[in-house]
């Protein structure tokens, strides 16, 4: 299948700091690839790169065949985008919000009265469409922007935080237009979320995202079984690398990633281990203050390539509201 | 290049936006009307020193201040663009596939109609007031040196916005750029009194043309030549529209 999306070191520095660290990658037309990351991993930044809003520090990126630094014209018209932080006139109505959109993609009377209505009932907003958008809760406006980007039938649909405080019956909504959407009308879709669930149910590839980098890619169930069995979570004092080397001289012990004060253990059957690593913690002089055993899941996924959690510092849901108020503070990241 | 489509798009947005914000006209249109009526009534019986015996200072006020309110709405209508940037409009705006001219344009044409109508608004309040235009036909001149005016402004408020990120540099803009614009202008005195250095530095700001020629237009009086009033603002309103797309283009929306 032809690449809906090919990245080549892309890159990008806002003063000294670097967002974005030379990410190559391709998404194949017609898949539903996620971006997983804490706040600040560079996602977003890597979105606006592609939907031609930031210009590459270095490196390339072509989006439905188009050099998003080239031939801009063309990748926009390929491309819808729902953007992270509302971007919706709040003085205008739903529907005007939508014609609005319609007509800036070129689309006739006829056509444009005929997708808006088909947009507004896919996202269940037809009985507000007249109400001026700045009267629309959290969840409308965000079906309603997920709405405006369907309308010109993009190539490729980018999903910025989607569901990002949103709650959990709309959210549960939203993952079904996003999957449909997906299978019906086989739009490619790039989505960003630090919700781990999000990325395991919705996504047939992840991108484990961190400081600006990839640390990993694969289907949400091979980056699991990478793990290869449970994981248990040690926080010890004293030294953990140390303790890490002496660890793997167990043959049971699958892999061991030591952290700043925690360790990360990948071992098969965990709860009948984690006795035996705190013996051997006590034997090496070492004190287990914590202790936690994990099933594999993304959320493991990610600690194990990053040492923390990523609700260490992701936004909650109630930050969201926060964030928008510093939102001029925090954009240029 | 040009798209009318997005443009009549951008357009038909600012009107809906200026029609449904009934207290944005009526603040509009406030300061420039107190001005009118408190300098009008305050400066009536005194001589003007410069416009010889004939001219009621009303007169010579009327077309500074319709000067005055398209200095002050159009530069602010350039600004808008960051209230855009800050309600995150702004990013569906520029990641349509629409030339950025045709964004500037579009902008331009609603700024334009605002502001053309706060003026009609105001000149129809100095009717009433008991004004006198010297004749009918010298209105549609008028119209186009409002215009002019208009575009050279929007254009400076573009520039401002591609270059600040927030509102935070708003009140620097207004003390520092659009007071001086408009006292330097000539729109409250005849600028023959000023002293020759300051009166160079008001050949240098394009509302002195502007407001002379709408005088000119209007009132029938000018220091210069009407045409050659028309000329320089033709200029300055190109030169503008081609820094403030220039600046918006390189501008990047986040």
């Amino acid at each position: 299948m032809p690449a809906a999306i090919r990245v080549e070191r892309l890159t990008r520095r806002f003063d000294g700091f670097t967002a974005v660290d030379s990410l190559s990658f391709d998404v194949p037309a017609g898949e539903l690839f996620g971006l997983l990351g804490p706040n600040g991993a560079g996602k977003t930044t890597t979105i606006n790169m592609l939907a031609t809003l930031l210009s590459p520090s270095s490196g390339s990126a072509q989006v439905a065949g188009h050099d998003v630094s080239s031939h801009r014209h063309e990748v926009r018209r390929s491309i819808g985008v729902v953007f992270q932080e509302p971007a919706l006139d709040t003085k205008l109505t739903g529907r005007e919000n939508l014609t609005f959109h319609a007509m800036m993609y070129g689309l006739g009377r006829d056509e444009r009265r005929l997708r808006i209505s088909e947009v507004l009932r896919l996202v269940e907003l037809q009985d507000k469409s007249h109400l001026l958008v700045e009267n629309y809760s959290g969840g409308m406006k965000r079906r309603l922007e997920i709405a405006r980007g369907l309308i010109h039938r993009p190539m490729v649909l980018f999903l910025d935080e989607p569901t990002l405080g949103l709650d959990a019956q709309t959210r549960r909504h939203i993952w079904d237009y996003i999957k449909k959407l997906n299978a019906e009308f086989g739009v490619t879709i790039i989505l960003t979320t630090h919700y781990m669930e999000e990325a395991d149910f919705l996504c047939q590839r992840v991108a484990i995202m961190d400081k600006g980098r990839f640390v990993a890619l694969d289907t949400p169930s091979k980056l699991k079984d990478m793990l290869g069995g449970d994981v248990v979570t040690m926080e010890i004092r004293g030294d953990a690398a140390a303790f890490a080397e002496s660890l793997q001289s167990n043959e049971w012990v699958k892999s061991c990633r030591p952290h700043d004060s925690s360790l990360t253990i990948t071992v098969e059957r965990g709860e009948r281990r984690i006795p035996e690593l705190i013996q051997q913690a006590h034997a090496g002089g070492l004190q287990v203050t914590c202790v936690n055993l994990r099933k594999p899941s993304l959320e493991n996924v990610f600690l194990f390539y990053t040492g923390k959690t990523i609700r260490d510092q992701g936004a909650g849901q109630s930050e969201r509201s926060r964030a928008m108020m510093r939102g001029h503070f925090r954009r240029r990241r | 290049m040009i798209d009318p489509i997005a443009i009549r798009v951008l357009w038909l947005r600012e009107m809906k936006r200026f029609l449904r914000a009934k207290s944005r006209i009526f603040g509009a249109l406030a300061m420039p009307l107190f001005f009118l009526a408190f300098l009008g009534m305050g400066f009536n019986r005194m001589a003007v020193p410069g416009l010889g015996g004939g001219v009621e200072y009303i007169r010579f006020l009327v077309p500074g201040i319709i000067g005055m309110s398209l200095l002050f709405s159009s530069t602010f209508g350039g600004l808008s663009v960051l209230w855009d940037k800050e309600f995150g409009f702004l990013k569906e705006i520029m990641v349509a596939p629409v030339s950025r001219i045709s964004i500037v344009l579009g902008r331009m044409a609603g700024g334009v109609t605002t502001a053309l109508i706060q003026s009609v608004l105001i000149l129809f309040i100095a009717f009433l007031m008991g004004f006198k235009i010297s004749s009918p036909l010298l209105l549609l001149l008028a119209v186009v040196f409002m215009v002019l005016i208009s575009v050279t402004f929007l254009g400076l408020g573009l520039v401002f916005a591609s270059k600040m990120r927030d509102m935070q540099g708003f009140s620097i803009v207004m003390n520092f750029v659009i007071f001086p614009l408009f006292f330097l202008s000539g729109a409250l005195y005849p600028l023959e009194n000023l002293p020759a250095w300051l009166r160079a530095l008001a050949y240098a700001d394009p509302l002195t043309y502007g407001v002379d020629g709408l005088r000119g237009a209007l009132i029938g009086i000018s220091s210069h030549p009407v045409m050659l009033d028309l000329a320089f603002m033709l200029a300055f309103s190109l030169f503008m529209i081609g820094l403030g797309a220039y600046f918006f283009e390189k501008s990047e929306a986040l």
